[in-house]
């Protein structure tokens, strides 16, 4: 592997036709033959868009103007079409749910090749090939309703990889993925680029987690600019990560509570790198004099399952789960895809019927109630807002559930001007919706709901495919709401972070059972919870192990609290 | 929805027919009954039919939902006609044999039984292919099949993505319609009927809008494996055409030639008039 680029970006501009500024400014990049690039930024820093220029949708399916030059393997994407470029780069797309266009796992891998007119055995016998790479053997038959994410994922990888491209390009690989088939993804990827000579781009905003294995180079995006092409851990050891809001690793930050000065020479980007016993002191002491926060008393009771049970067909997808939920409470339920999280949440709703066992709320069961009598008990927020909502003007929206109620006017306006100042929407009053973020748009979906005044909201997915930047106001605007309103907030999630900083408590599905219900801190730190329900430790537990704190689940509260009193002070 | 049209995967003379003699046999059949009302050629197809079926290995009892549709429709169907156009059989047959009269306008004939019956017996022999058909192919196979048998391979897989993303979409529209519902929204019969399809109109809107965003995903995705590249595209998911399926083929274009013939030459019309 010489020196050669394989990628060059020289005085490179884009701007959609629909849109007035460019999306890209003056971009010069060079990815030399068998490097592994890792693209970072925040949402609308480009750099999806940087990926699209490499792969060719950029200028054939999303139109625009071009300046500069740009040369992938050795063409201009512009002159060539989609179809020979993708001969020689690969890219699996963010969605993995909708770039599967096969109705089998077989048939998505072997997508390329019948579109290059190879014969049905030759088709067989290669679909074989790629799936024992990427681990399908099993699956091939298997319909895209049947396979896992990180299946899916794997036979996105396989589709490209039936190519034997030169480069692969992942964008976003984690983002729908639980913690465990991340990480799996991330070693996958690394397998791959080790055993062959591919060059390897990752866009990516969960950069701990793909520093899980190494990358040779950092490369940072902010509104369409390159800020930094770096090696990994000068990059990390810059300030650049808090300047453009980025999330450093958590085991870096915990180094800085602890005082240490975080430099390039330490190799602070893979915690396996770092030499954590010559800052064991000052880990220490900082363990020493940092608070434990104390436990919150139990409140009253507003939820509670007791051995809930319920099937689809015959095969349970929930087995005998109890729990039971407090007043105020902020918790998370956590598990892979398929352990029944968001089954339970429409049991609770009142989506699905027909369940054994009891739910009750505030001690009184449920199963009489419809699915309108129990929203003024619960409500339940949408991962997508898009999915929710019906109406053109804010108000009109925020209002639907009381008008549907035939409340009085008079009330509609009240409750829902209420509403609107607890969200922060009143500046927006007579916007239309579709002007609205991402984040404003969910902040939308919560006022209609929180306007009807539920005790409990069950949120799915809040920070879905949200940068740091945006989950931390989605997240404090819902610990806002936990806080000042004494709502009790249910979070169903796959992102450990928001587990870990929000949810004090976390209930772990696993194949129908529940197999934990426990402070969040003591999941992510118990090996055997965090291997059921598909979870991660956090890094924070590898380096209480690393410098010899017995007990490392001290060590993760300690660094939650103090992280929560940096982000009030702030 | 999913249980009623579920591929069944077994091991039976008509699963192993590829995907083309099956749809060659299916439309054949089909094009055969619907253009004859002469009762000797639909008893034969109608044999054909379940002898067919007997040989697939797939019980009634698995269709129960489907049967009981079907009857109805078919059965409203039977009364519908008697009660729109109870002499039509007179016209037809051109004579007048009554069995019983209800009132002047419904007098039963025997020519008005006869023809109803006759057409009774059309979807009978009909509904079993077109149940086989979908019951027994891979979907996968669809778009194959339809493409060899000379449907552009661009529709072809449009069809195919159809079936792959319309469970996606039907689970996704269970959801949005849950969701709205926890909001008040009343979709159930105590609603009126305007005001219900209203709302309806109302939830569909955000399904349009996550399935153009779907439809765009997956045609990216598609173009980055090169779709459309070539006027031709090779499948996966195709068979050989063995022994079997040529006699299929042969047996099935045979009986509707053998149709078309007795309604030309010997019936002289499409109906086959026994009150002569």
């Amino acid at each position: 592997m010489g020196q050669r680029p394989i990628i060059e970006f020289r005085d490179y501009s884009f701007k959609y036709f629909a849109q007035s500024r460019p999306t890209l400014k003056n971009i010069n990049l060079r990815i030399n033959e068998g490097e592994k690039v890792l693209i970072i930024g925040p949402s609308g820093s480009g750099k999806s868009t940087l990926g699209n220029c490499l792969n060719g949708l950029i200028p054939h399916s999303y139109k625009g103007k071009v300046e500069g030059t740009l040369s992938v393997a050795g063409r201009d994407p512009a002159a060539v079409k989609i179809a020979e470029l993708s001969k020689h780069i690969g890219t699996v797309l963010q969605d993995t749910d909708g770039q599967f266009v096969g109705l089998s796992v077989a048939e998505d891998i072997v997508f390329a090749l019948e579109n290059d007119l190879v014969p049905t055995p030759e088709l067989r016998r290669r679909a074989e090939e790629v799936a024992e790479m990427v681990g399908l053997e099993k699956v091939l038959r298997n319909s895209p309703q049947e396979v896992s994410g990180g299946q899916k994922q794997r036979t996105s990888l396989g589709g490209v990889l039936i190519d034997d491209v030169d480069i692969l390009l992942f964008d976003e690989p984690l983002a729908n993925l639980d913690p465990a088939t991340g990480k799996r993804a991330i070693e996958l990827i690394d397998e791959i680029y080790e055993t062959t000579d591919k060059t390897v781009i990752i866009i990516e905003h969960r950069i701990e987690d793909v520093l899980h294995r190494r990358v040779d180079r950092i490369v940072l995006l902010h509104e369409g600019r390159i800020i930094a092409d770096m090696p990994p851990h000068d990059i990390i050891a810059s300030s650049l990560f808090a300047e453009y809001g980025i999330r450093e690793p958590l085991y870096v930050t915990l180094l800085k509570y602890a005082g240490v000065e975080v430099t390039p020479e330490m190799r602070p980007s893979y915690i396996d790198t770092i030499d954590l016993e010559s800052h064991r002191e000052q880990i220490l002491a900082w363990y020493e004099r940092t608070e434990n926060p104390a436990a919150k008393p139990t409140a009253e009771e507003v939820l509670a399952a007791a051995d809930l049970s319920f099937a689809y067909t015959v095969r349970p997808v929930l087995e005998d789960i109890s729990f039971r939920i407090g007043k105020g409470e902020m918790l998370a339920i956590v598990g892979r895809n398929g352990a029944g999280k968001s089954t339970l949440s429409k049991l609770i709703c009142g989506f699905e019927k027909g369940h054994s066992g009891q739910i009750r709320f505030k001690g009184e069961d449920a199963l009489e109630l419809s699915i309108a009598e129990r929203a003024s008990s619960v409500g339940y927020v949408m991962q997508n807002p898009n999915h929710m909502i019906t109406e053109h003007r804010i108000f009109d929206e925020i209002a639907m559930g009381l008008r549907l109620r035939h409340a009085e006017n008079g009330e509609i306006e009240n409750r829902v001007m209420k509403t609107m100042k607890i969200c922060g929407l009143e500046r927006f009053r007579e916007w239309p919706i579709s002007a609205l973020s991402y984040g404003q748009k969910k902040r939308v979906t919560i006022a209609s709901i929180l306007v009807l005044e539920p005790e409990i909201i069950i949120l799915d997915e809040p920070t879905a495919g949200q940068d740091y930047r945006h989950y931390t106001e989605i997240m404090e605007f819902l610990k806002e709401l936990n806080r000042t309103l004494g709502i009790t907030i249910i979070l169903i999630t796959h992102d450990m972070h928001l587990m870990m900083e929000y949810a004090t408590r976390s209930i772990v599905l696993s194949d129908a059972r529940l197999v934990a219900d426990t402070d969040s801190s003591a999941v992510l730190t118990d090996t055997g919870i965090v291997e059921k329900g598909a979870l991660k430790e956090t890094s924070i537990y590898h380096i209480a192990a690393g410098v010899g704190i017995e007990d490392p689940k001290a060590l993760v509260d300690r660094f939650i609290s103090h992280e929560a009193s940096m982000r009030e002070k702030a | 929805m999913k249980k009623l049209f579920n591929y069944n995967e077994a091991d039976s003379f008509v699963h192993n027919l590829s995907g083309v003699s099956k749809l060659v046999g299916f439309l054949a059949m089909t094009f055969t009954v619907m253009l004859s009302y002469d009762p000797r050629v639909i008893a034969f197809v109608l044999v054909t039919a379940v002898i067919t079926f007997r040989a697939s290995g797939i019980r009634l009892r698995d269709l129960r939902v489907v049967i009981y549709y079907i009857s109805f429709f078919v059965t409203l169907n039977f009364v519908m006609t008697f009660l729109f156009d109870p002499q039509y059989g007179v016209r037809l047959y051109g004579s007048s044999h009554v069995l019983f009269t209800i009132s002047e306008r419904y007098t039963l004939t025997s020519e008005q039984l006869f023809y109803q019956l006759t057409k009774l017996s059309k979807y009978a022999a009909t509904i079993p292919f077109g149940l086989l058909f979908f019951l027994t192919t891979h979907p996968s196979e669809f778009a194959a099949s339809m493409n060899r048998i000379g449907v552009h391979y661009k529709i072809a897989f449009t069809v195919s993505l159809t079936l792959r993303y319309l469970p996606d979409i039907y689970a996704e529209y269970q959801v949005i319609s849950k969701a709205q519902q926890a909001r008040g929204l009343e979709m159930s019969k105590k609603q009126k009927f305007g005001k219900r399809v209203r709302e309806y109109l109302k939830m569909i809107f955000p399904l349009i809008m996550s399935s153009l965003d779907r439809i765009n995903n997956i045609s990216d995705a598609m173009d980055l494996r090169g779709f459309a590249k070539h006027r031709k595209r090779t499948w996966y998911h195709t068979r050989k055409l063995s022994r079997a399926d040529i006699l299929t083929i042969i047996f099935t274009l045979a009986v509707f030639t053998a149709s078309i013939l007795n309604s030309i030459f010997v019936n002289r019309s499409r109906f086959w008039n026994p009150f002569l």
